[in-house]
């Protein structure tokens, strides 16, 4: 098989054992995961704690290896970490010592061809990350350092540090796990702006169904040991979404059809844990 | 008086009250000084001997900062090998710990069959006694890195290099300025040590001169003088952690 060029992300029966010897226990993390995205694409993995989605994730940027089957993304099989794309967690894990233009400029000292010209470009550079920065809401707040933003500011400077080097793929796991409710919404916007703005392709992982139905194009629902995807929906409602579309019957339709196949995984799951 | 003048001036306090009552119990009881001399007696023999004293400090001043400045070399070096390689860890750590469990006085016999009564034995207690705690904290700073930072990095083709570089070593700065205060007042134990039975020089060597001479005020004298070298290295090297990584400190009790 090969890389079919329509599809950005390309995965081919891939299956993940941890090590060795799982593999010779034919016990997998994720299993058979065949999953095609378009360039553009913003993809939603939600299901249960544990079940393989941020193994998922590291498949997916090259820092695992799959033990069967084939990654393609951007045409090119996927051999190791991936630089094309930028990471963001649960926690921000800025790095206290920087102030928070600096914190968003360090991939750039790392990754290639920035970072052979850093010094050189520097002012640019920094000017690119004020820029990000005033998109997200920052404006002002580049020289604070980490621990004087709040947690959802801390989170607004990690998505822009996963975006300074104009990654083609954005990764995001649980990122808005630890915000209040109203912050959450306010970064729900966020993303979505970036995202109809620079068009990158987005695979966000969460717990949240109402957050995975709001921002995604597709959302996949991933059952737990094994780690599989069960369940692909399309969600058609229009964009640009407003937070409105939160209450409409359309939207809680597509919640709750969702919260249906988890339900229904977890009662499996306890049956056969008796 | 706010609370945190009443912090600041505690120690003071808290000093003097007890000078007094030592004095007081000295004068009182008719204590001889032969025994325990009194703060009054060993400000005398201070003032006396102020030159001999001061000598002898210098010497024991320098002497631990030499041992000193060799222990934060070696400690940072096998710190950051050992906290750069789980490899490394397994095999150097265990062995280490063992080693400083071993009291460091014990080894001032050796010591002085290789180098001779003198400044060697005493600068290498120093370095031995003083180079652990260094170690260690280098090695926790660098071996404790957020795994979701890791990833971050590595994903945009960092090397391992550059994780120790960027994130590792910024980090463990905290540690290690914390390790330095605690290495500075070790080493001044180690050298003093050392100096007691293989130097001819040293505050180590006054206090045993002293002390054969009956002279107990000197010897006492000696204790003061190597205590407030020791408080006053400390206190140094933690002002110099809160200027230089202020950032870790933020918020704990108003720094």
């Amino acid at each position: 098989m090969t890389a079919s060029p329509e599809h950005f992300v390309d995965f081919q029966n891939v299956w993940l054992a941890y090590n060795d010897e799982l593999l010779a226990q034919n016990h997998f993390a994720v299993e058979d995961i065949n999953l095609q995205v378009k360039q553009g694409e913003f993809i939603a993995i939600v299901g249960p704690s544990g079940c393989g989605k941020s193994t998922f994730m590291k498949l997916t940027t090259g820092l695992k290896k799959p033990s069967r089957g084939e990654i393609y993304v951007d045409g090119q099989p996927v051999n190791g970490p991936l630089k094309i794309s930028g990471m963001a967690f649960q926690s921000s894990s800025l790095l206290p010592w920087r102030t928070t233009l600096d914190n968003v400029l360090l991939p750039l000292e790392i990754v290639e061809p920035y970072r052979s010209n850093f010094k050189a470009k520097k002012a640019e550079y920094e000017a690119r990350a004020l820029k990000l920065l005033q998109s997200v809401g920052l404006g002002g707040y580049e020289r604070k350092f980490p621990w004087e933003l709040s947690g959802g500011m801390q989170q607004r400077a990690s998505i822009c540090r996963a975006l300074i080097h104009e990654p083609k793929m954005l990764l995001l796991d649980e990122p808005f796990g630890a915000l209040d409710a109203f912050t959450r919404e306010e970064l729900w916007c966020t993303l979505r702006d970036l995202h109809a703005e620079q068009k990158f392709n987005v695979i966000l992982v969460t717990h949240d169904l109402r957050e995975s139905v709001f921002l995604a194009d597709t959302v996949y629902v991933m059952s737990k040991s094994p780690g599989r995807f069960v369940v692909k929906r399309d969600i058609d409602l229009p964009r640009p979404r407003d937070l409105e579309v939160t209450y409409t019957p359309e939207f809680t339709h597509i919640v709750h059809e969702l919260r249906g196949h988890i339900g229904a995984m977890r009662k499996d799951g306890a049956h056969l844990g008796q | 008086m706010n609370q945190k003048q009443l912090e600041t001036w505690a120690p003071w306090g808290l000093l003097i009250a007890t000078l007094v009552i030592w004095q007081a119990a000295c004068s009182l009881f008719h204590v001889s000084e032969f025994v325990f001399p009194s703060p009054l007696r060993i400000w005398e023999q201070m003032v006396e001997y102020r030159d001999v004293i001061a000598g002898h400090a210098w010497r024991t001043f320098w002497v631990t900062m030499v041992g000193f400045g060799i222990a934060i070399v070696v400690g940072v070096l096998l710190g950051f090998v050992i906290g750069s390689s789980r490899l490394a860890y397994a095999a150097v750590y265990p062995l280490m710990t063992g080693f400083n469990a071993l009291p460091k006085a014990a080894f001032v016999p050796i010591l002085v069959v290789w180098f001779g009564i003198g400044v060697g034995p005493a600068i290498l207690t120093a370095f031995l006694i003083s180079f652990f705690p260094i170690m260690v904290n280098i090695a926790t700073g660098l071996a404790t890195l957020e795994p979701e930072l890791e990833d971050v990095l590595r994903v945009l083709g960092a090397k391992r290099w550059d994780v120790l570089v960027k994130v590792g070593l910024p980090r463990s700065m905290p540690y290690f300025y914390g390790s330095l205060k605690v290495a500075i007042t070790l080493a001044f134990v180690g050298t003093t040590v050392s100096e007691m039975t293989a130097a001819n020089e040293g505050i180590g060597y006054l206090l045993i001169s002293a002390g054969s001479a009956m002279q107990m005020g000197l010897a006492f004298a000696g204790l003061v003088v190597v205590g407030a070298m020791a408080m006053i290295m400390y206190e140094l090297f933690s002002l110099v952690e809160k200027h230089t990584t202020g950032w870790a400190h933020r918020g704990s009790q108003n720094h």
